[in-house]
């Protein structure tokens, strides 16, 4: 039998673990831009019924959160190790690089710009959990009970253009990071069939292009309609 | 036409100790009948004739079926013909006055020997460490005495059309060695001949890719893009659930 650590650190097994941990923060990325697209309506009640209602499952959320949290690390840290090892594996690069003729290849762009799009998306989380999560308490009242104002804070946050530009970019070059990254985790799955992988790949494309309109949408709402 | 211009620039480097460097060449009476190795053969007979040192280039059938040439040609491996060998590049492809960079295979698993010749017994160990079946002596099997379904017998071939060149690993951003590798595990495991060796084979060729430094995987299909069989990441697919299959789930 194989040590399972040797099994999670061979190049094939760090990259499943890195699919199903980038699988899972899409899913999270799904459901947090539905959630949020209650931030679209001026009447800051059913979005901070929305936000109570996370914080209402208790132990549940804090479980998830420190999963997400132990998964995010993972990510970053394999995804960090892969870049640092393709370069030890090629230190002397070639004097041109080029790209292959037909459409075999899916040397994109997006796939080329996985380690710089990871770390740019990973510092926007820190800033952006510091903002919102730790950021300032305001109280709203709904239905006699006192329940935090999310809504009126992210109004408030998206009125700096400095704050609008830093998301419009950062989501959108998470973008790209998602749509090399969906068909890529379950290539790593060792998922390739020719009935689903065209689907696949479109629907990767399609999650990239939603999660990022999704999320540039708010702020730029915001900022054109809350004065 | 029979008279073109070429400039080329090529890597030189006199051996694996010494650092090497671009070396511009001004070529001329270059044929568009000529294949690239016998552009590369003109250019040699040239510097012979000069006195300088001939550019040592790897190559045997000149047909595309052996796997000794290389070359990353203008940044790509084999060259911009899909489906080819360098040794099957025409100089049609070319016009008079073109630029043509040349370059090695380069991976640190890939020491330079001289010029554009690198080492890839790494390649050689990855296949020691489970790329075969092993054979009883005996009296001959009856021949489709093993029944194999066509599309099992399909795959296969394809997979086994790999020639070993190692252009795979020299157009991956990340030199890995995957295509490669899962060409050989995928072949076996596709038919029984493989299957008594398929968990041991899938686990150990694996660790042997990743003990020669090769990089990991990050599906950019550039490998399948270069490869001169066009051998399809389909298997670098296979590779993995061969590997978790004997990792996680058999007691090997
Ligand atoms: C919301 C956050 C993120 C999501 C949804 C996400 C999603 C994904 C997915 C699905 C993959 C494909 C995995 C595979 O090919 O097996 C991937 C790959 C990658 N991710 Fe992320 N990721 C996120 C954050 C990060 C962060 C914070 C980093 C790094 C600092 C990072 C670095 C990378 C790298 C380098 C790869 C490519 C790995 C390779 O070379 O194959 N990602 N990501
Ligand atoms: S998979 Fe293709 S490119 Fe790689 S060694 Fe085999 S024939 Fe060459
Ligand atoms: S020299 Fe044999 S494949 Fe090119």
């Amino acid at each position: 039998m194989q040590p399972l650590f040797k099994v999670v650190w061979s190049s094939v097994g760090k990259k499943f673990i890195m699919a199903l941990s980038g699988l899972a923060m899409v899913v999270f990325l799904v459901e947090h831009v539905v959630g949020n697209l209650l931030l679209y309506s001026t009447d800051p009640d059913p979005y901070n019924k929305y936000g109570h209602f996370l914080v209402s499952l208790g132990s549940v959320l804090i479980v998830v959160e420190y999963i997400f949290v132990a998964i995010l690390l993972f990510h970053a840290y394999s995804g960090i190790t892969i870049a640092l090892g393709s370069n030890k594996a090629r230190p002397i690069g070639y004097y041109k690089v080029g790209n292959a003729s037909g459409d075999a290849s899916r040397k994109t762009f997006s796939s080329k710009t996985m380690i710089w799009t990871g770390i740019l998306t990973f510092v926007f989380i820190v800033i952006h959990l510091k903002t919102f999560k730790f950021g300032a308490y305001y109280a709203s009242h709904v239905g006699g009970e006192e329940i935090r104002d999310l809504h009126t804070l992210v109004w408030e946050v998206f009125r700096s253009p400095a704050y609008v530009l830093f998301y419009v970019i950062t989501i959108f070059l998470l973008g790209f990071h998602l749509r090399h990254g969906f068909w890529s985790a379950f290539q790593s799955l060792g998922v390739n069939h020719p009935r689903y992988s065209p689907f696949i790949y479109c629907l990767g494309i399609l999650i990239a292009i939603a999660v990022a309109a999704g999320f540039i949408g708010i702020p730029v709402w915001i900022y054109f309609t809350g004065a | 036409m029979d008279n073109m211009t070429l400039n080329l620039k090529v890597w030189r480097q006199k051996d694996a100790s010494s650092s090497g460097k671009m070396v511009d060449y001004k070529l001329d009476a270059v044929s568009q009948h000529m294949s690239f190795l016998e552009m590369l053969d003109v250019l040699n007979e040239k510097l012979i004739k000069d006195g300088e040192d001939p550019v040592e280039f790897d190559n045997d059938c000149r047909e595309g079926i052996c796997g000794t040439c290389s070359l990353v040609i203008n940044g790509v491996a084999h060259g911009p013909w899909n489906g080819t060998a360098t040794c099957q590049l025409h100089m049609r492809e070319y016009k008079h006055g073109d630029t043509i960079a040349i370059e090695p295979w380069r991976a640190a698993a890939f020491p330079i020997i001289k010029d554009l010749v690198v080492d890839r017994s790494a390649m050689d160990r990855i296949m020691q460490a489970g790329g075969y079946v092993s054979m009883n002596a005996g009296g001959a099997p009856d021949a489709n005495g093993l029944p194999i379904a066509k599309h099992f017998a399909e795959d296969a071939m394809d997979a086994a059309s790999c020639i070993g060149c190692g252009a795979c690993i020299a157009s991956c951003p990340n030199a890995s060695a995957s295509l490669f590798t899962a060409a050989k595990i995928s072949q076996l495991a596709l038919l029984p001949q493989g299957a008594p060796e398929r968990q041991r084979r899938a686990l150990a060729m694996v660790e042997q890719m990743d003990a020669e430094g090769f990089g990991d995987c990050s599906n950019h299909a550039e490998c399948e893009a270069t490869c001169p069989k066009e051998i399809s990441i389909s298997h670098i697919a296979r590779m993995k659930r061969e590997y978790f299959k004997a990792a996680l789930i058999s007691k090997v």
